[in-house]
């Protein structure tokens, strides 16, 4: 159903210039390096500090060639570095390959390196992976003729809680500094000192905290920087690598997962250059230990007589938990953002054929059914093929506007290629959001400070032309009229949610209002088509309840049994109204990873697969397919959509799907709905006024979400929690509040921001329980005080 | 220490200078070390606040040029020329004689705080060769008996002329100056040491001239 | 045919507190200015390019035409930046003329930046030099103050503002890129080109880097002519310089000479060598330039002649040494300095000169073996042009030179099991009896 992958972009016109490399002629477009161009004709020269998506620096030295015509008639008297000299019309290049000067260079290059670098590669993390020691073997000479003292240093230093520097290691590549500043905006690394004392360095008390940090690791070309987590823990020989996508928010980074013996033993970024060219965030690269802690579920579980869970027997699971939703009457499902889309379209299917209800809903997190329409209207089966925004239009894009959404803390790629346009020179981002973030800083925006309610209004005040990419974050939903501004604002568009599953979810119809392939509920053609192809009847025909609505529903005694995956209740709007909700049930099937609060009040509970035991496929903010394939075989692990069949089969129903292939080819099958989109119901703004201040929350990229358990030098990394207020609020209670709001008090160190008087801004998970259970309801207002006041 | 009002304004002023705030960080920390005798980290991360850069961005360049100093400086700088021409000259001579007679070692300060001796580069006098620095200033065709003088007297608090400009003044009012701060003595001292006139008074000597100006 | 001496900017060092703008003033100083400003821009640079003026900073680049690379249509300021970063050893020619004549060169600054539409200049002086900087300090508050500086200066519509920059130790940031880098206010590591300064230079703007010899020498060039200017010199190499001699000579110091004078005759001017002592090797344009011996004393110190004889006339840097200096100690104090002085940037340079270091310092401690001198050569061949920038090269010169014409020496270091000289009798105090 869902989508295709493939670009947008027209074929460009490039003027090619040929040159001849080792005696092979090769025409490369106009400016290509000759490190690049060599490579077109199969020549690999040896390299160090360069790095196709950082700017050329020539100083490792490591790819000199010999040029005896610069293309002129003339050549350079001196062997030159090819990451550095483009390519120019008849210009001829003799690569170590055929040109002994060349070889000569190079292995003096190399020779150089080495009498500084230890001969530490048997204990090293990079030996077996590192380009020092293969381009050593490749291009250097067997022994050394150094006989003097080698520069040392103590071993390795923290520069972060996660990144250690090992200096002696280090060969000043500076593809960690350039990173750093060039790609990051993070220059929190740098170059100190100088000469052959030359190291890498971060400031006194200023470690090297940015959300990309790990990406240094990745580039580094020697051991010089490993991190805490991966130090001393394998061997590159011993690990099997597979690839697949991050899970941890809407991008769908490429990622590798390295494992051994079942094991993940490290994740490392993927190369794709459509959506995260080589970077992912510290959170895609080291928050995989929650799948393996020790509250992981592995067997099913069902209620006792007794009251308590005891295991049972996976048949027996599925039997009881069909019993208990045949005999609790209507039921509904919540499904969180976190399923593959396959999953999502089982839930989908569920509640509509097995459980003959249209109560379902992937937001475990605040709504409202402007977003619901929005979703439906603006939003669903939307995909870069059929020209939706993509990564690529934020680099071409004049402008880029956000709304509601912060990149660096949750979209991580959107941030880094919104920098890399920025970078460029040929985009603006502007910013519709309380203050200026430092993520906004880094990408020199400029901010419409806008307190929370009145986004709506700001929407509608923009300048906006078809040039202009509106990307507007799901915190929309709580502000009424934002997104239908949005939807009339006349800029491209694009929705971008936190979850990686949560697009996919809106694909394959875990929405009250959207069944699978963006058929709309209310559309009586569209629910035949889906009934057609699913081989039943009829499906429900009222729209139904979304997840507030569910919770309230099953408190009222109006739902009786409630199919739950992937929800945990402090997301919700109500965190204390879910967990009430899910008391309230008759029969609460809970599928989960772990065992959390909606586990320990379920009536059956099954385990579901991680990520790394199941194919499937996420979906991203631009519309874009993601799939992966399973890392480990795990015959015990299932993912939820094998589950959801084998309880339908004991209601005697059929899903026609018991693995990810099959749900994948039915989704296939049912294709996208080829009628009229549903349209768009506008609310109108409304501007929430009262006493206190509004509340600007979003949850930061390292925070306390359960996905991130188990690394502590990763959750180390992550910035300390602080309230932000307007510089008069500040000076008025000082350094350290305490806010007051509906739903309890907190209190935290305090900075001046340049927020608008009367908001506040706070991180959503980054102490106790998180804002939602513990100090405010969405959109109400909150006292502050200073904390000895 | 905490750097004050009045530097901190001072700090900002110097980045006015320039075009682009950035490039007053070299006579910015020159000012820090005026006031603090050395780089320190306050130093750094004020430098770094008011430029809009990274306290790393800082460091790198105060760790980059040898005039910032970490270690406290004493009142005088002592630094001697020891490149090739004012080695073989007796640069080399004085270097180990001054490491005697104030017991320090290269880029170390007496106990009593008032001598930093350390060995220099090239200091671009090399017609006077050996040549010594203090804070800065010409002391030109040393001996290693004069050089000993030299530093006794500093110790001493006595009045100390340059051999080529003013009485010298301490580090941290040399740095002041360098942070583009004058100090009101540029009128002090000759125009010229003899070597840089040898050539002139030949030429004098001789009645040689440029030709005259064909003024077409 | 000129006098042997030519003094054009040392002319005035002798006057009565030469540095004042009253002296300056009085002997017809900024004269010169009003000439220029009655001139289009482009005859100026037009000018300098006739009198043949090359950078005197050491890679003797056309003047003029390092100022027409400006590209004029460029709608960013345009910026001139003074190299007054004097550091090559054996280099003390700029020094001495900032802190007698900074008049000099602030007028050269002036003609200079109206010829290339800047109006905004940097003297970038290195930090060590307290009484130079006061000195350049002092003279652009009394032109200011005189109105050769500042807004429609001599009411020519035309407006300077000049910054006295003081740098803060590193000898790298004499290439003009690392300079510019240290005026941004960043590490003085060199800069990829291109783009050259003249296109994208300081904040990416057009920029003229020029020596504080060459800036000062416009002024002259305006106010007598370009045929003046090249009256003097020779065929390519136009004009007089300041030649600095130091070492092992009578009367070490400043000579301004037509370019093109020999060794000998300077020699000769200043006393010639110390009493009972023959010139052993001597270096024409600083450290970075391969030493010559006494069989190049009649070289032409031009830049064809210096470089015809496997060397560069460089800054004319004439560091004279006799018998009693070491050749090997000598060679290993400059690589020494080099290592010292390397920014780390590339690899050959900061690891060739850490290895270098280590190979010439055994040598000179009569350890290793003559192998160990092809050894250090092939080092040298490994380092030179395969560098970022010219630090390198310029730190291999006295190395690959003191072989090619000292190897007895060097052997004689192992045969002898150590350095067989007498380091006292090379000093200068030695010739005084008195004893270190």
């Amino acid at each position: 159903m869902t989508v295709t992958t493939g670009s947008t972009d027209g074929v460009e016109k490039v003027d090619l210039v040929t040159v001849t490399i080792d005696g092979i002629q090769v025409s490369v477009p106009k400016d290509t390096l000759v490190i690049r161009a060599a490579e077109q004709v199969g020549v690999q020269i040896p390299r160090f500090c360069d790095h196709p998506l950082l700017a050329p620096v020539g100083a490792c030295r490591q790819c000199l060639v010999d040029v005896p015509d610069a293309g002129n008639g003339r050549g350079f008297p001196k062997p030159q570095a090819s990451c550095t000299l483009p390519v120019a019309e008849g210009m001829v290049v003799h690569t170590q390959a055929t040109s002994p000067v060349a070889d000569k260079a190079q292995q003096g290059i190399m020779e150089f390196l080495l009498i500084n670098h230890p001969l530490d590669c048997p204990v090293c993390d990079k030996g077996g992976e590192c380009p020092l020691q293969n381009q050593a073997m490749s291009n250097g000479r067997g022994e050394t003729r150094f006989e003097g003292v080698k520069r040392t240093f103590p071993k390795p230093i923290n520069i972060s809680p996660q990144v250690l520097l090992d200096r002696e290691r280090c060969i000043v590549c500076q593809r960690c500094t350039r990173f750093a500043s060039e790609i990051a905006g993070d220059p929190f690394i740098e170059l100190v000192e100088r000469g052959a004392q030359q190291q890498i360095g971060i400031a006194e008390n200023a470690p090297f905290l940015s959300y990309f940090s790990g990406n240094v690791i990745q580039i580094c070309p020697v051991g010089a920087l490993t991190s805490a987590e991966y130090r001393f823990r394998s061997r590159p020989f011993d690990l099997v690598s597979s690839p697949s996508i991050a899970e941890h928010d809407s991008c769908g980074s490429a990622i590798r997962v390295d494992h051994r013996r079942g094991k993940v033993m490290r994740r490392l970024s993927g190369n794709d250059p459509e959506v995260n060219e080589e970077w992912i965030t510290d959170k895609d690269r080291f928050a995989f230990h929650y799948a393996n802690q020790p509250d992981r579920l592995t067997y099913p579980q069902v209620r006792d007589e007794d009251g308590s869970l005891r295991p049972a027997s996976w048949p027996e699971a599925f039997a009881v938990a069909a019993r208990g939703l045949r005999a609790a009457g209507s039921s509904a499902v919540l499904t969180g953002g976190r399923l593959t889309a396959e999953d999502a379209y089982a839930y989908s299917k569920f509640a509509r054929v097995a459980l003959g209800t249209n109560d379902i809903d992937f937001r475990s997190r605040p709504l409202s059914a402007e977003e619901a329409s929005f979703l439906a209207s603006e939003v669903v089966l939307r995909t870069p093929s059929q020209g939706a925004v993509s990564f690529s239009d934020l680099e071409s894009a004049k402008t880029v506007v956000l709304v509601g959404l912060e990149p660096e803390d949750e979209a991580g790629a959107i941030f880094l290629r919104l920098r890399k346009a920025v970078t460029a020179g040929t985009t603006r981002v502007v910013s519709i959001a309380p203050y200026a973030t430092r993520g906004l800083t880094k990408l020199a925006g400029e901010l419409v400070r806008t307190a929370p309610g009145e986004e709506a209004a700001a929407i509608a005040a923009l300048d906006v032309d078809a040039d202009t990419v509106l990307l507007v974050g799901e915190r929309l939903a709580t502000s009424p009229g934002a997104l239908s501004a949005a939807a009339e604002s006349g800029a491209r568009l694009a929705w971008v949610p936190r979850r990686a599953g949560d697009r996919g979810a809106v694909e394959t119809g875990c929405l009250p209002n959207l069944l699978p392939g963006g058929r709309p509920v209310s559309d009586a053609a569209a629910r035949v088509d889906a009934a057609t192809t699913w081989g039943v009847d009829s499906l429900p025909d009222s729209a139904g309840r979304d997840a507030d609505q569910i919770v309230a529903a099953l408190v009222a005694g109006e739902l009786g049994g409630l199919v739950i995956g992937g929800v945990d209740p402090d997301d919700t709007s109500d965190p204390a109204a879910t967990r009430a909700a899910i008391e309230a049930a008759s029969f609460v099937v809970a599928l989960e990873l772990r065992e959390t609060d909606v586990t320990r009040a379920a009536d059956v509970v099954f385990p579901v697969a991680p990520v790394t035991d199941k194919a499937g496929m996420f979906v991203t903010w631009e519309g874009r397919p993601r799939t992966f394939d399973a890392v480990f075989s795990n015959p015990n692990s299932l993912p939820d959509l094998r589950i959801l069949a084998g309880i339908a089969e004991e209601l005697d129903l059929s899903l026609g799907f018991r693995t990810v292939a099959e749900a994948r080819a039915q989704m296939e099958e049912m294709g996208p709905w080829d009628g009229a989109r549903a349209a768009h119901s506008p609310v109108p703004t409304s501007s929430t006024t009262g006493d206190g201040l509004a509340v600007s929350t979003w949850k930061l990229l390292v925070d306390n979400g359960s996905m991130q358990d188990g690394d502590k030098a990763y959750l180390a990394t992550g910035r300390a929690p602080v309230a932000r207020l307007s510089r008069s609020a500040y000076d008025a209670v000082g350094p350290t509040v305490t806010l007051t709001g509906d739903r309890g008090s907190v209190t935290l160190p305090a900075e001046p921001a340049d927020l608008a008087d009367g908001v506040v801004w706070v991180p959503a998970n980054s102490f106790g329980r998180g804002v939602l259970a513990d100090l405010a309801s969405p959109g109400s207002r909150v006292t502050v005080k200073g904390a000895n006041q | 220490m905490a750097i004050d009002d009045k530097t901190k304004s001072e700090l900002r002023e110097i980045a006015a200078r320039y075009p682009e705030a950035r490039s007053g960080l070299l006579p910015m920390l020159h000012l820090v070390q005026s006031v603090e005798g050395r780089v320190t980290s306050e130093g750094i991360e004020l430098c770094a606040e008011i430029l809009g850069i990274t306290a790393a961005e800082v460091s790198g360049v105060a760790t980059f040029y040898t005039m910032y100093k970490r270690r406290p400086v004493g009142d005088y700088h002592v630094g001697v020329c020891t490149n090739t021409l004012c080695a073989v000259m007796g640069g080399d001579a004085i270097f180990e004689r001054l490491k005697g007679h104030l017991d320090v070692g290269n880029d170390e300060t007496t106990e009593d705080g008032k001598i930093t001796l350390e060995h220099v580069e090239c200091n671009a006098a090399c017609d006077y060769a050996p040549v010594v620095m203090v804070n800065w200033e010409f002391m030109d065709n040393q001996t290693p008996e004069s050089a000993t003088q030299l530093v006794d007297d500093l110790r001493a608090g006595k009045e100390v002329q340059s051999t080529r400009g003013p009485k010298i003044c301490t580090w941290r009012e040399a740095e002041r100056v360098l942070a583009g701060f004058p100090d009101g003595r540029a009128d002090d001292g000759p125009a010229a040491g003899p070597a840089s006139l040898v050539g002139l008074e030949i030429a004098r000597e001789q009645g040689w001239t440029a030709p005259e100006a064909n003024n077409a | 045919m000129p006098d042997t001496l030519t003094p054009v900017l040392t002319d005035n060092w002798g006057d009565d507190r030469a540095w004042t703008l009253a002296s300056y003033a009085a002997r017809g100083g900024y004269s010169a200015l009003d000439k220029a400003f009655a001139m289009d821009p482009d005859a100026i640079i037009a000018a300098v390019k006739d009198s043949g003026l090359r950078g005197r900073g050491g890679a003797g680049f056309p003047t003029g035409m390092k100022w027409g690379f400006i590209p004029q249509d460029n709608p960013k300021p345009k910026y001139l930046v003074v190299n007054a970063d004097e550091s090559e050893p054996g280099t003390c020619k700029d020094i001495p003329l900032m802190m007698a004549s900074p008049h000099t060169l602030v007028e050269g600054v002036i003609i200079s930046s109206y010829a290339i539409r800047a109006n905004k200049a940097f003297i970038y002086i290195r930090g060590e030099v307290l009484h130079v900087i006061r000195r350049v300090q002092n003279a652009v508050r009394e032109a200011y103050d005189a109105g050769h500086l500042g807004k429609n200066i001599h009411g020519s519509g035309y407006d300077l503002d000049v910054v006295v920059h003081a740098g803060a130790g590193a000898y790298i940031c004499g290439e003009e890129t690392a300079l510019l880098e240290g005026l941004e206010g960043r590490r003085g590591q060199p800069r990829l080109r291109p783009p050259f300064p003249a296109v994208a230079g300081l904040y990416a703007s057009p920029t003229v880097i020029n020596n504080v010899e060459s800036i000062a020498s416009v002024p002259s060039i305006i106010g007598n002519g370009a045929s003046w200017f090249s009256s003097m010199g020779t065929e390519k190499s136009k004009g007089y310089g300041i030649f600095s001699l130091s070492g092992h000579v009578k009367k070490p110091g400043q000579y301004e000479a037509p370019l093109g004078i020999t060794l000998r005759t300077l020699i000769d001017l200043a006393g010639g060598m110390r009493e009972g002592h023959e010139l052993k090797f001597w270096t024409p344009g600083g450290s970075s330039t391969p030493i010559l011996t006494a069989e190049h004393l009649d070289v032409p110190l031009d830049f064809e002649g210096v470089g015809a004889a496997g060397s560069m006339l460089g800054t004319r840097a004439l560091q004279i040494f006799d018998d009693t200096t070491c050749v090997v100690r000598a060679v290993l104090r400059w690589t020494e300095f080099y290592k010292h002085e390397s920014c780390g940037k590339c690899t050959p340079c900061r690891e060739g000169t850490w290895w270098l270091v280590q190979t010439l310092a055994a040598l000179e401690k009569g350890q290793g073996s003559e192998a160990d001198l092809d050894l250090l050569l092939d080092q040298c061949d490994n380092i030179l042009g395969r560098s970022f920038c010219a630090l390198a090269d310029g730190a291999v010169s006295p190395i690959s030179s003191s072989i090619q014409y000292f190897r007895d020496e060097y052997v004689a270091h192992l045969t002898h099991g150590g350095c067989p000289f007498d380091h006292t009798a090379s000093t200068l105090f030695a010739a005084e009896g008195a004893n270190a």
